[in-house]
């Protein structure tokens, strides 16, 4: 279960990873995060963000049209 | 991963001091700057989102209005839209994308309606207001800039913009854009 669920579904680009960017600052340091989307740019969004933040993408998958991150917080 | 000739010390996570250091990256990949010229309601998009965005991802943005950008400040915004010279707008309408011949565009109300349809279009997609995104820049420490050129040239004064505003000129720019890896034009 991730420390923090965000439900970014319905909101497009930049929403989701400037809403994203806000609800890690509530994680606590190597906590996650869960993002739900529905936003089919956010695949590519979210492996660019955690790449360029130095968080971690443990999980990006699909199901019925809603996109689950769950990143683990490192910075 | 891009090499720079020096040896990339992995274990430190990307965005890390450790890891900038180690991969040589300089200290300008983390900051950006944005020259922002037009203020329609469209064209100030691409300026906020991209501040915005960069912001999230840890990247220090500055943007520079200028001239039609400058409005985008004013505490009141007004934003509209205008199909008139503008044929790449095609708005999806039935089931078919609808454009406007000028002749039709620059009759009185045209972009009135255009405006009403393109806000109608951003609430129905979940796509940010220019306010909820200008609010989101502020409160992650966007530097906003505006060109005192032009705030004189039309009139304005800092009690006509949001607070926070910096004011400053051509070499104000020129320094930030010279510390930054992004340098964009909109």
């Amino acid at each position: 279960m991730a420390d923090i669920v965000l439900d970014a579904k319905g909101q497009n680009c930049p929403l989701p990873i400037v809403k994203a960017k806000k609800a890690l600052k509530d994680v606590p340091s190597g906590g996650t995060l869960e993002v739900l989307t529905t936003d089919p740019g956010s695949p590519a969004d979210f492996e660019a963000f955690c790449r360029t933040t130095g968080n971690i993408l443990l999980e990006s998958m699909e199901q019925s049209g809603t996109f689950r991150f769950l990143i683990k917080r490192v910075e | 991963m891009i090499e720079l000739g020096h040896e990339v010390d992995l274990k430190a996570p990307p965005g890390s001091d450790a890891h900038r250091e180690a991969s040589g990256t300089p200290e300008n990949a983390r900051r950006m700057t944005i020259i922002v010229t037009k203020g329609s309601l469209d064209w100030a998009y691409p300026p906020f989102i991209l501040a915005t965005t960069a912001a999230a991802l840890g990247v220090e943005a500055t943007m520079f209005f200028t001239f039609y950008g400058l409005p985008l400040l004013l505490k009141k915004l007004d934003l509209q839209i205008s199909a008139l010279g503008n044929p790449a707008m095609k708005m999806p309408l039935l089931g078919q994308h609808i454009g406007l011949p000028n002749l039709v565009a620059a009759l009185p109300g045209a972009d009135a309606t255009a405006t009403l349809m393109m806000k109608n279009l951003i609430k129905k997609k979940g796509v940010a207001s220019i306010e909820e995104l200008r609010g989101v820049a502020i409160e992650s420490g966007v530097k906003l800039i505006a060109c005192q050129m032009t705030m004189a040239l039309f009139e304005y004064s800092t009690d006509d913009m949001i607070s926070g505003v910096e004011l400053g000129g051509a070499a104000t720019y020129i320094e930030a854009a010279l510390k930054s890896n992004i340098n964009l034009f909109i």
